[in-house]
């Protein structure tokens, strides 16, 4: 039953990568030019940056330039939250830790 | 960690300005060239990784500690916040009000093929200073504590 299910779920998902590589759109058609010709017709005169690119990512987008800011700011603090802890452990609770798990394994 | 010899540390030593100055130059003209903050501020935390590397996490400490780059970031992500709040007649958010008025970052600039000018471009170029800051410190400060929390400070 186990080995049923893995093999209906290799078979959709190839399915699903076969059907949308088939019906791909050719390289630089996109479905919709407005937004793009809108960004290169007016960048300049609305935010006058000559880069479009960074028009978009700073101007138009910028909500989703906040988004990735605030990821690498949550990465940080994770990490900030995982290693920075070993700094203040005081010494006598380190050695009690090893002793514990040395005693761990001498039982086994 | 110790630190490594003394032709490595006077190498690291000298490529720091470099590095630091061709990372704030990335920054800046985010609006001209490729690049921006997040590309600028990964350049300039190489800096800080290069540095911890070749003097050690012992010496680093006295230079440079984990509570000033925590708090550059914190003041990076608040700054590119408030660039992008306007408060206006009506309250904004990513409305780019300093473009082309003449004032600061805000020259007019000819429609089409340009040579370009850093003084143009609204609050793109302080925006990318402010996010700039931010990966440089969050950047350096999970290189740091990774770098430190092998061990060094226990024993």
């Amino acid at each position: 039953m186990n080995s049923v299910l893995k093999i209906l779920t290799l078979l959709v998902i190839a399915l699903f990568i076969i059907v949308s590589a088939v019906s791909m759109r050719p390289f630089g058609e996109p479905d919709d030019y407005s937004m793009d010709f809108y960004v290169i017709m007016h960048t300049q005169e609305e935010t006058g940056s000559n880069n479009a690119v960074d028009a978009v990512v700073f101007d138009y987008r910028g909500l989703d330039t906040l988004g990735e800011a605030c990821i690498l700011f949550t990465a940080a603090t994770g990490v900030f939250l995982v290693f920075g802890r070993t700094a203040h452990v005081p010494k006598e609770r380190v050695r009690d830790s090893r002793m514990i798990k040395s005693k761990v394994v001498a039982g086994k | 960690m110790k630190e490594m010899s003394v032709i490595v540390r006077v190498t690291a030593a000298l490529m720091t300005a470099p590095i630091l100055i061709f990372g704030m130059y990335q920054m800046m003209h985010g609006h001209l060239t490729p690049g921006g903050g997040f590309p600028g501020g990964a350049i300039a935390a190489t800096a800080v990784a290069m540095l911890l590397v070749a003097y050690g996490g012992d010496r680093f400490k006295t230079a440079l500690k984990k509570d000033t780059l925590a708090m550059l970031e914190s003041i990076g992500l608040l700054g590119f916040i408030l660039l992008a709040l306007h408060f206006g007649p009506k309250v904004t958010l990513f409305k780019n009000i300093m473009a082309n008025t003449g004032g600061l970052f805000g020259t007019q600039i000819a429609y089409g093929i340009n040579p370009g000018n850093l003084n143009t471009a609204g609050h793109i170029p302080l925006m990318e200073l402010a996010v700039g800051l931010e990966v440089f410190a969050a950047l350096s400060i999970i290189i740091y504590l990774m770098y430190t929390a092998g061990g060094a400070n226990e024993t």
